[in-house]
């Protein structure tokens, strides 16, 4: 049996008067593709936030890799090995699409102000290493003849792909993908799920929030529903889509 | 040291001021999200042109109190034509930049009117003529003159005017209204523009007469007053929640009081005459009553610097803002 | 450097001949010309100290002249008749760096968190707060002798080489403030090198990333607030360095040398000239170092013939200029006369 990789126990998360999260639990295996959906305003992205150290979270834990996973703050989180990327989009626009990378390697490289300033030959070498794995990463999503273009000069697409291969310069054990397929075309969402398979055959595991219901269902292993704050499916793609409770989620109850 | 109640009395004085002031700096913040750095200078220009005004006056024979009016119905509008020349000319077409630069220009154009002030009125303090016929009045111990009531009074009747213009009237309400949600303020059919330049020329108007009342309570204007006259306003208005509008008259009041009972009181603590060990090396200067003061009147500033500093690291949203959480 | 032509290597050539040579020309028209400049070195080296905090990491600093007026003091305070020390300067320097970036982590730690906005004002706050430490810690214990400043502070001296007098080497004399021309370029070369290496590494892309999106660096794995210190504790470091010069070179140092203008009058410099490109800081500091000497030779004696009295102050007209500098700037030019190529896209195209 694969292993566990996340494990959250009751989440709890409140803005104000309003309850995000409430006592979300779900777990997530080591190689696979789990998939977050839920109608809008669900709490998909808030949980996210949590997971990602973005947001404190208000109640339960999160143990990864076993471990009790301290939320405290997000460079903490990518370090730990949960690598995200953004529902709108986040990059350095005016970085190139390699420096973009370059600054991924970041959490897992070490030269400091003295290594920089002295140009030692572990700083220089380093420095090597750095650009020569954000060249392997920019082949890797297929974005590697832009690698010298300013990030904001991408195509919506190529972006989204910079963003991944930004991501998976943090050496992730888990990856978190905020909506990768919004705005994109059927062409687009196509090579996007190759490249998604692509990283579970190369032994990634996959947290997803998305919208595309046909993308979600022909990708993911398990899938979570989120309503209204609270968990109210966990399991296999087939069966969450036949769940009664999802299906009155998303559409309402029948008035006969 | 002064009684309690003179530093209670003397604290309101000052804090009323800081709370006029202040009003400006959170109008404006509240709308923009801008720190108008050169609001301090505005208020300096009131009180030069207002000083100006009355000494030229001051021999004419014309009533005292219509002579200070006078001063003071000079430098409303100058402010206010100056708040709105700010607005237009150098913070609008920034509307839309990133944060730094409308700031770096509201530095810019703090320098600016610095030294305009300081071409215009030239290096030396303008005196207050001694046209009013200050009269000191005993309350429990204390004293207080009449320039002091006249500030607090016309500091509170100023805030209340304020409060009524922005909670009872429509144009209050659309300032406020842009100051919650400029987009949809818009779709409501505020015209944003007006409502931005209304608050400088607002908050203009009002630092004029607290520039005057300024100058009038320590008989001077200079050109350098505007500075730390408005970082301490500045300072109030984020202390009561930047934003806010209660806020800023209750930042005001407080900031007035603390930094007169501070200065007294820390000036009392460190004072090394009551020191056992201190007084036998600054017998000297311990002899016959005398003091050795630490961190004295003469730290007066820092008192309202570190507590900026203070409420901006601990309390960021203030004492009556509300605790906004950030949504990535 | 390798990878130059031999046009641009020619071209380096003789720049680094004129300025080899600069000072003994301005020497002809005059020492004080010599002296002029050696000021407008340190505002470059205070510019290119400044350029780290706003220019790379984006943090606005208005209170820079603190580190300044630190490293200035500690100098003072060890090399002067005041506490009778008199320390070598190749010692006092590093200690004043040392003290001026501690300085920086103190005032960073608290307040690096704070927005852009908030961090600018705070800064501000400890500016002016050092300043009246400054003026007024002569009692109980006189550390800094108040507003009236130390004064008779030594002068560098290199073996029997003391940077006060003059001497003369194969017919050329070298007067004090050229001894310090040429020591003042050889330190702005290695902070220029300590510049460029800084922006070429892992570091330097960690302050842009925190400067573009401080969201999208911190979840790629960047410890903003650490990072952000650094910056902070370099900058001030560099100010540091630049005050103990100062305090060597004018012999003299007081309060009033370390005020809120002159905060302003650096980042004047680094907005002009082009944040986060270090030519362009440079140039800015240059050119808002003279243009305002200029004027002063020029306005003034321009006044008194037409106006037979002096209506503007030079000092005055020179804050102006400084003013008008940060405005125009913002409004027309908004990342600078040399922008750095990235700057320039962040802060003239907007973001909404």
């Amino acid at each position: 049996m694969t292993g566990i990789l996340l494990e959250a126990r009751c989440i709890d998360k409140r803005f104000g008067g309003v309850q995000a999260l409430k006592d979300v639990s779900l777990t997530i295996r080591s190689g696979e593709i789990y998939g977050l959906i839920g109608p809008n305003g669900a709490g998909k992205t808030t949980l996210f936030n949590v997971f990602t150290g973005l947001y404190p979270r208000d109640g339960g834990e999160v143990m990864f890799c076993g471990m009790p996973l301290r939320l405290e703050s997000p460079h903490e989180v990518a370090a730990a090995g949960i690598a995200r990327t953004f529902q709108n989009i986040r990059l350095f626009g005016n970085m190139t699409a390699l420096e973009n990378v370059m600054v991924g390697r970041h959490v897992r490289t070490r030269a400091g102000v003295f290594g920089a300033i002295l140009r030692t030959r572990t700083e220089r070498a380093e420095e090597a290493a750095i650009r020569r794995r954000a060249d392997e990463l920019l082949h890797y999503v297929g974005i590697a003849d832009r690698a010298d273009d300013l990030a904001r000069h991408l195509s919506y697409g190529d972006q989204r792909r910079l963003e991944i291969a930004r991501a998976l310069a943090t050496e992730p054990k888990l990856l978190a993908l905020d909506e990768p397929a919004a705005g994109m075309n059927a062409t687009e969402t196509a090579a996007l799920r190759r490249l998604i398979e692509g990283l579970r055959r190369d032994g990634l595991t996959v947290l997803l929030i998305e919208h595309d219901v046909k993308l979600v269902m022909g990708l993911c292993d398990r899938v979570a529903v989120l309503d209204y704050g609270e968990k109210i499916a966990e399991d296999v793609p087939e069966s969450v889509r036949a769940n009664p409770k999802v299906i009155e989620a998303y559409l309402g109850t029948s008035t006969t | 040291m002064d009684t309690l109640l003179q530093q209670i009395i003397n604290g309101l004085t000052t804090g009323s001021v800081y709370a006029v002031v202040a009003l400006g700096y959170t109008m404006v913040y509240g709308v923009i999200q801008l720190i108008n750095f050169a609001h301090g200078e505005v208020v300096m220009i009131g009180a030069m042109v207002a000083f100006s005004i009355i000494t030229s006056l001051a021999g004419s024979g014309m009533p005292p109190l219509a002579i200070v009016l006078a001063g003071v119905m000079a430098a409303i509008p100058a402010c206010m034509a100056l708040g709105y020349l700010l607005e237009r000319a150098a913070y609008r077409p920034l509307r839309h930049a990133p944060r730094l630069a409308p700031l770096i220009t509201a530095i810019g154009m703090s320098i600016i009117l610095q030294h305009l002030a300081l071409l215009a009125w030239g290096r030396n303090p303008l005196a207050f003529p001694q046209i009013i016929d200050n009269r000191v009045f005993g309350i429990g111990g204390a004293a207080i003159s009449s320039v002091q009531i006249a500030i607090i009074c016309l500091s509170l009747t100023m805030m209340a005017g304020l409060s009524w213009f922005v909670y009872r009237t429509r144009f209050g309400i659309a300032i406020r209204a842009t100051a919650e949600n400029v987009h949809v303020a818009g779709l409501m059919g505020v015209n944003a523009d007006r409502v931005i330049a209304a608050t400088f020329v607002i908050g203009a108007g009002l630092g004029a007469v607290a520039g005057v009342m300024y100058g009038s309570y320590y008989g001077i204007a200079h050109y350098t007053m505007g500075f730390s006259l408005g970082l301490k306003a500045f300072s109030a208005a984020v202390l009561g929640g930047i934003g806010n509008i209660a806020g800023a008259m209750l930042g005001g009041i407080l900031l007035g009081l603390v930094e007169a009972l501070g200065t007294g009181y820390v000036g009392e603590m460190t004072d090394l005459c009551h020191w056992p060990f201190a007084s036998s090396f600054l017998a000297e200067q311990c002899a016959d009553g005398g003091n050795f003061v630490l961190f004295g009147s003469n730290y007066q500033d820092v008192f309202a610097f570190l507590m900026l500093i203070l409420v901006l690291v601990f309390r960021p949203s203030g004492l009556l803002g509300e605790r906004v959480s950030e949504r990535a | 450097m390798m990878n130059m032509g031999s046009r641009e290597k020619l071209g380096l050539a003789l720049i680094a001949i004129a300025l080899i040579a600069l000072p003994f020309v301005l020497a002809a028209a005059g020492t004080a010309w010599v002296r002029i400049t050696n000021f407008a070195v340190l505002f470059v080296l205070l510019s290119l100290g400044l350029n780290i905090v706003v220019g790379f990491a984006g943090l606005l600093d208005l209170g820079y002249v603190a580190f300044y007026a630190v490293g200035a003091y500690v100098y003072a305070l060890l090399a002067s008749p005041h506490f009778g020390l008199h320390l070598p300067f190749w010692v006092i320097l590093p200690i004043g760096a040392a003290v001026a970036c501690l300085a920086g982590v103190i005032l960073g730690a608290p307040t690096l968190r704070l927005r852009g906005d908030y961090l600018a004002i705070v800064t501000l706050g400890f500016g002016e707060i050092v300043r009246i430490f400054m003026n007024n810690l002569s009692a109980p214990i006189n550390l800094t002798n108040g507003p009236k400043g130390i004064n008779r502070i030594d002068s560098f001296q290199i073996g029997p080489i003391n940077f006060a007098g003059s001497d003369t080497l194969a017919g050329l004399v070298f007067s004090g403030p050229i001894k310090y021309y040429y020591f003042l370029m050889l330190v702005l070369l290695i902070v220029i090198v300590i510049n460029r290496r800084l922006q070429d590494s892992r570091i330097g892309r960690a302050w842009v990333a925190i400067r573009e999106d401080e969201i999208a660096a911190k979840a790629s794995g960047i410890n903003t607030r650490n990072i952000k210190l650094l910056a902070f504790a370099m900058g001030a470091s560099f100010g540091g360095i630049a005050g103990g010069m100062f305090a060597a070179m004018q012999t003299f140092v007081s309060p009033e040398s370390f005020v809120l203008n002159e905060s302003i009058m650096v980042l004047a410099m680094v907005v002009l000239g082009g944040m986060g490109n270090i030519w362009g800081v440079i140039a800015g500091a240059v050119l808002l170092s003279f243009v305002p000497e200029l004027l002063r030779y020029t306005v003034e004696p321009a006044q008194m013939a037409l106006f037979g009295k002096l209506l503007v102050d030079p000092e005055v007209l020179r804050m102006l200029v400084f003013g008008l500098a940060l405005v125009l700037t913002m409004r027309f030019r908004p990342a600078g006369l040399w922008p750095e190529t990235r700057h320039r896209r962040e802060l003239s195209e907007g973001r909404v």
